[in-house]
């Protein structure tokens, strides 16, 4: 099948990349683009460690062709922070050892990511209900509870401070 | 020198043993910079994928590849028919068998490997897979490991069925072997004599560990040198490069082995398996690097899969609750193959650890392993060899021998446990428990959930529903576990004949920062934070100025991996013995800087001190610079060591868990309200990360207990091949865990730690089942086989007359 | 898991849909969301030559409320769904219906058009458009028409939908029903164990109205009559409830699966079934 040229907005860098219809998200990311934080992990959209960011929604990019993606603003793992200046999720994850193995992780912080700007003070019920599309094996959740409800109250510190 | 850092701080400033030290790992994978074998992508590499049996039990008539071949794109395609002139069609098992890398003549479980098609990239690859046409002649599926042994339908046709196994003398062409541990005669005698006996029969379903990341290997075969490179889900990277060697024929130089990050094991990725073979043959043939990365399904179908044992238990005890005497035979169900994962000499693992935490004066242990036409595999998942199944069982037969006594199962627990005087203990079966305090252990976890109030309101809530008030039910869960890890000692256990010691090698370098290197592998168990944890404790350095290097075998010192708890036990006791090497020759370098005799100084935190005279000393920076630099008579160069180490014993954590749950009657859905967790792992490196371990171990317990299996039909199909069927709890089905601990040391590790990582999965599995089971107990339950799913739960209550 | 190759569509309005329709037939699939098709592709069960990706049609989206009827753009996510402020005040029981399916990545692209259109049995919204008396607008080359939801479900997977129609809204009249969506699943991203949709409506003490649809308990979603029949004019009391869950299992048709055997499922439904009346009418 003829591949066509497919444009996106990739963490604020346009990109394009010659991809076939049936290429999926995940691997146009990982294979052609090296965002290689999104991992495949179930291939049937249970999982969550594929989760990035698209136009403002969490997706599960293994259940998403590229050329849906045409045109659309796309955040990964590797857009939320810096080595220089890390994310307030990220370095909440390493000060409450929301992660072990870290194959979940980016996918769990990029959805803890969205949640947080629809919902900036969740419950730890909301908290645990907003990442129940996300599976970890190693942590039993509790932690990355913990960072995500500790995240919000630091970024929500910080709002107040700023204003 | 003035020193201007107290005591208390240059404690603090080592992060040694103790210390909540943040994770080493967390910076790279916070940023999804973490590097998976999926994220090795090498230039020109191929993609490999499978072709696989849709039968279970099926005759190969042909295959034809043409239509395959013929794809734009496609490489190869190997049958069994192309590996066999290199006699790799088949391959050892970690267990004495052979397995087949591509069927040979007949396919025995559904998802067997059939056809390797080798392509340019995965949409190729996934495309010849289509086009391969293999001609099936379907034969009799054998899914019941106890009508596989009254078939006249052979399932292992290359086996002479009158010729003995790896253990020993077959029984029938579908038997595997009989593996016997204790005194059954006396057993048989003590329990026909006994006041009580209780019996049950229980079945621990088929699970698996389901890792998040898959399996997968890259092989990378570089003609021009000869070297092979293999990047893999490896949790025991040494011995796939010895296996590599003595399959391929390659020398053991030529081989490096890698496992890069990992994405969980939890005993899946202990085993060889066919992709990782037809990897490297394609990368040989090809000359070019080639990945294979299976896919959740065939994870799922087709790799290492845990427990399927059925065990038949007796216990006897006195009038008074004193436990008499254990009876257990096992028939397990290993699939197509022999591919368990256990030390040679130890066909059903440590299953003969499954007199618990009692004293048990005579016991009895039989297992028979039996081939049925499903996956192959018997992997210890989070646990030790066979400890899970073990500790399942006799914590059923404690809580069938309470409902028996008509007694209290936490009161029956404490009559009959091993005595904190009784330790080092001898088990009936042939272990020694090295430590315990369970007493203490037992009493602080009843204290702390108010044990007496729960048993007064669930007898409230009994009396409740029997009076029509309320179709909700309480469940009190309690399991006690010690569990066997650390394996082991030289002497008795050793996989594929290599002795399952473990090893540290250490370089400090002039400036008194230090890279370790260890024969175990992380794949989240934060080795790179707790090993610099261990060595900064024992040389003095700063665990932040010590890099932990682990899977490369160019550079690791040889090691058995990381599985079954061994990785603080053994190499954790390598790397404390490399540290000790380290100080006596530093000792040596601070006497003759500081012009005294080696027996005047004496080691402080992060230096050597003149004795009595505190303010003169050499830091441990100092004294590398000097091991370097400095001619020192009578002493090489250098300041560098390795460690290999043959533990004495296995070590034996225990726990105390108590669950409460309550159960809706009309529809089976259980909801945890509470889960207290007391673990015993002796000396505590890292308490935050131990705890990260207790929440995961128990959260893949819930799983297990309330609804993960392997699942087949009558036809061999695998009814549960992704994770809209296999159970993996979200965060919504995971409560919050109260953990709490006492420390009981090995005596016989250096720095007396025990591993942790798998005690709350096996002590976990137990208690949840526990609870389900014991808030049937006022109702008249006495066993029902996990997974507690929602319609096993209400067929107990149904069963029961709950919902008349 | 790699699909099979095909060729990608984007029209920009339902005339372009329809005209790669046409000329494709049954070689062409309209994607919504994506998640009932895209793991079917997946797994090489569905061959889809031609997709016919619907995002770009603005015809198809939006949520507006007009006086009392209620129109939903067959594009609108489950999760516009759920944040939509005004529908909720119109319809609540949206809400709450949607927040039990899949997860919330799932939510953000799963779409109301695509959770009715495709007959899949476990989906959850057909049942509660079932319940609203929800008219489905088919769009195709001969023309619109208008379908009930009550009409629209023939066996799973098979609907009155043809294959070169596409299902463009959905409308139904705003409701102050008591009102109660009820689902046992295994977990979070499950399909139904059983499910029920309940809407009550009371005159004085009495049940004035009542309609009670269930999910993934037969091939297609079962709107009870019987059931709602059983309600009306009692005042909702222990035995007319009795009488309506008798009503309403009659009229399922469960089948065995990992969830369990029909035995269980038909008593987990009496029990859902009972509790969504129970509560819509309490919310009467």
């Amino acid at each position: 099948m003829t591949k066509q040229m497919i444009t996106m907005t990739v963490n604020g860098e346009k990109k394009e990349v010659l991809a076939e219809p049936r290429e999926l998200l995940i691997y146009v990311l990982r294979e052609k683009m090296g965002m290689t934080g999104p991992h495949v992990g179930c291939e049937t959209s249970h999982c969550g460690a594929c989760t990035v960011e698209i136009d403002g929604k969490s997706v599960k990019s293994c259940t998403m062709f590229a050329a849906q993606a045409q045109g659309a603003e796309i955040t990964t793992i590797e857009g939320l922070g810096s080595p220089d200046s890390l994310h307030v999720l990220q370095e909440s994850f390493k000060e409450h050892h929301g992660l072990q193995c870290g194959y979940c992780t980016p996918g769990m912080i990029t959805r803890a990511h969205r949640l947080l700007q629809a919902n900036p003070n969740p419950t730890e019920e909301e908290v645990r209900f907003g990442i129940a599309g996300n599976i970890c094996r190693c942590t039993g959740y509790q932690n990355i509870v913990k960072s995500i409800l500790s995240a919000a109250a630091e970024l929500n510190a910080a709002k107040e401070a700023a204003q | 020198m003035k020193d201007e850092v107290t005591r208390e701080e240059r404690v603090t400033n080592l992060k040694g043993l103790g210390c909540s030290r943040k994770r080493v790992e967390d910076a790279r994978f916070t940023q999804g910079k973490g590097n998976y074998v999926d994220d090795i992508n090498l230039p020109g590499m191929l993609t490999g994928d499978f072709v696989r049996s849709p039968y279970a039990h099926a005759r190969i008539k042909s295959i034809n590849t043409d239509a395959a071949m013929a794809l734009d794109g496609v490489i190869a395609v190997l049958t069994a028919k192309d590996l066999e002139p290199l006699g790799l069609h088949w391959m050892p098992t970690l267990a004495g068998d052979k397995q087949m890398v591509l069927a040979d003549g007949k396919v025995l479980f559904q998802g067997q490997e059939v056809a390797f098609v080798v392509a340019k990239d995965r949409y190729i690859a996934s495309d010849a897979v289509e086009l391969v046409e293999v001609d099936y002649e379907e034969l009799p599926v054998i899914v019941d490991p106890f009508k596989s042994m009254q078939s006249d339908v052979v399932l292992r046709e290359d086996l002479d069925p009158k010729a003995p196994g790896a253990h020993g003398p077959r029984k029938h062409h579908n038997h595997i072997f009989t593996w016997e541990v204790g005194d059954e005669d006396g057993t048989n005698a003590v329990i026909d004599d006994a006041d009580i006996v209780a019996e049950e029969s229980m079945y621990y379903h088929r699970t698996h560990p389901c890792p998040l990341e898959p399996c997968g290997a890259v092989a990378s075969m570089d003609k021009v040198n000869g070297k092979l490179t293999l990047w893999g889900t490896f949790q025991a990277p040494h011995v796939v490069r010895t296996v590599a060697s003595l399959l391929s024929g390659i020398e053991e130089h030529n081989i490096r082995v890698v496992s890069p990050d990992i994405g969980g094991g939890f005993g899946n990725k202990v085993g060889v398996y066919p992709g990782y073979v037809c990897s490297i043959v394609a990368s040989i043939v090809t000359g070019v690097p080639v990945k294979w990365v299976e896919d959740r399904m065939e994870n799922l179908m087709s790799t290492a899969f845990a427990r399927d044992y059925w065990m038949k238990g007796k216990i006897s005890a006195t009038k008074e609750g004193k436990i008499t005497g254990l009876h257990c035979h096992v028939t397990a169900d290993h699939g197509a193959f022999d591919a368990c994962a256990d030390p040679t000499k130890f066909p059903a693992g440590f299953m003969n650890i499954c007199t618990g935490s009692y004293d048990i004066p005579i016991a009895y242990l039989g297992v028979d392993g039996v081939y049925t036409n499903k996956a192959p595999g018997g992997v210890s998942y989070r646990c030790s060899f066979r400890v899970t199944e073990a500790v399942y069982f006799i914590e059923r037969m404690i809580e069938v021998l309470a409902i028996e006594m008509n007694m209290d199962a936490a009161e029956l627990r404490r009559i009959n446990f091993i005595k904190k005087e009784q330790f080092p203990y001898n088990s009936a079966l042939g272990w020694e428990y090295d430590s315990g305090d369970y007493h203490t252990a037992w009493d602080k976890a009843l204290k702390a959930v108010d044990y007496e109030g729960l048993r007064k309101e669930q007898a409230e809530r009994v009396a409740a529903f029997k009076a029509g008030e309320t179709r909700s039910i309480m469940g009190i869960g309690l399991s006690f576990f010690t569990e066997i890890v650390g394996a082991g000692p030289v002497k008795n256990c050793d996989i594929l004949g290599m002795g399952m010691f473990d090893s540290c090698e250490i370089r400090i370098h002039p400036t008194g920062s230090a890279v370790a290197r260890l024969g175990t592998i992380s794949q989240g168990q934060g080795h790179a934070t707790t090993f610099a944890q261990i060595l900064a404790s024992e040389i003095g350095i700063s665990a932040d100025s010590i890099t932990i290097e682990e899977g490369d075998t160019d550079t690791a010192p040889y090691g058995l991996g990381t599985y079954g708890s061994r990785s603080t036990p053994v190499a954790g006791a390598a790397a404390a013995m490399v540290g000790r090497k380290i100080r006596a020759k530093a000792q040596m370098i601070a006497a003759y800087l500081l012009e005294v005799h080696d027996d005047d100084v004496e080691f402080d935190v992060d230096r050597f001190v003149v004795k009595g005279a505190p303010e003169r000393f050499k830091t441990m920076s100092e004294i590398a610079y000097a091991a370097y630099n400095q001619a020192i008579p009578g002493l090489e160069p250098g300041l560098e060591a390795v460690s290999y180490y043959d533990p004495p014993n296995m070590t034996y954590p225990f726990g105390a868990y108590v669950c409460v749950m309550d159960i809706d009657v009309d529809t089976g859905v259980p909801t945890i309200n509470r889960f207290c967790a007391l673990d015993d792992c002796g000396t505590r490196i890292n308490p935050m990360v131990i705890e990260g371990q207790v929440h995961g171990g128990l959260t893949e317990a819930l799983a297990v207990a309330l609804g993960q299996e392997i699942a087949y039909d009558d036809m061999g199909n695998c009814k549960t091949g992704t994770l809209m069927d296999f159970f993996l709890p979200t965060a919504w089905e995971v409560p919050n865990y109260e953990t709490d601990f006492t420390v009981t040391p090995s005596p016989h590790h250096p720095i007396g730690a025990k591993g942790v990582g798998e005690s709350p999965h096996v002590g976990g599995v137990p208690c949840f089942s526990n609870a389900v089971q014991e808030a049937f107990r006022p109702f008249g339950n006495r066993h029902t086989n996990m997974p507690h799913d929602h319609w096993r739960i209400w067929k107990t209550a149904n069963d029961l007359g709950m919902h008349d | 898991m790699i699909p099979a190759a095909f060729e990608y569509h984007r029209p920009s309005d339902i005339a372009g849909a329809l005209s790669v329709l046409a000329e494709h037939g049954d070689e062409a699939r309209v994607l919504a969301g994506g998640h009932s098709l895209i793991p079917m592709m997946k797994l090489r069960m569905a061959d889809v030559p031609h997709l016919i990706d619907l995002q770009d049609i603005a015809d198809l989206k939006g949520i507006t409320i007009d006086g009392d009827t209620v129109t939903l753009g067959a594009m609108t996510t489950q999760h516009e769904l759920i944040a939509d402020e005004a529908l909720f005040a119109a319809c609540p029981i949206i809400r709450e219906a949607a927040l039990q399916i899949a997860d919330p990545q799932v939510r953000y692209m799963g779409t109301i058009g695509g959770n009715v259109a495709n007959g899949d049995p476990g989906n959850d919204m057909p049942g509660l458009m079932q319940c609203l008396d929800a008219r489905f607008t088919l769009v195709g080359a001969d023309g619109t028409r208008s379908v009930a939801a009550r009409d629209f479900y023939e066996s799973a997977y098979m609907t009155e939908r043809d294959d070169e129609e596409i299902l463009t809204q959905i409308t139904f009249s705003a409701t102050g029903a008591g009102y109660a969506y009820e689902k046992q699943k295994r977990k979070i991203g499950d399909y139904a164990t059983a499910a029920c949709a309940a809407l009550i409506t009371k005159d004085g003490d009495k049940v004035a109205t009542a309609a009670i649809a269930m999910t993934n308990l037969s091939d297609i979603p079962v709107l009870s009559e019987a059931a709602a029949a059983a309600l009306v004019g009692t005042s909702c009391d222990a035995d007319a409830v009795k009488a309506a869950v008798a009503a309403a299992l009659e009229d399922i048709d469960p089948t065995e699966d990992n969830r369990g055997p029909v035995a269980f499922k038909m008593h987990v439904a009496g029990i859902i079934i009972s509790r969504a009346i129970t509560r819509a009418w309490s919310g009467a």
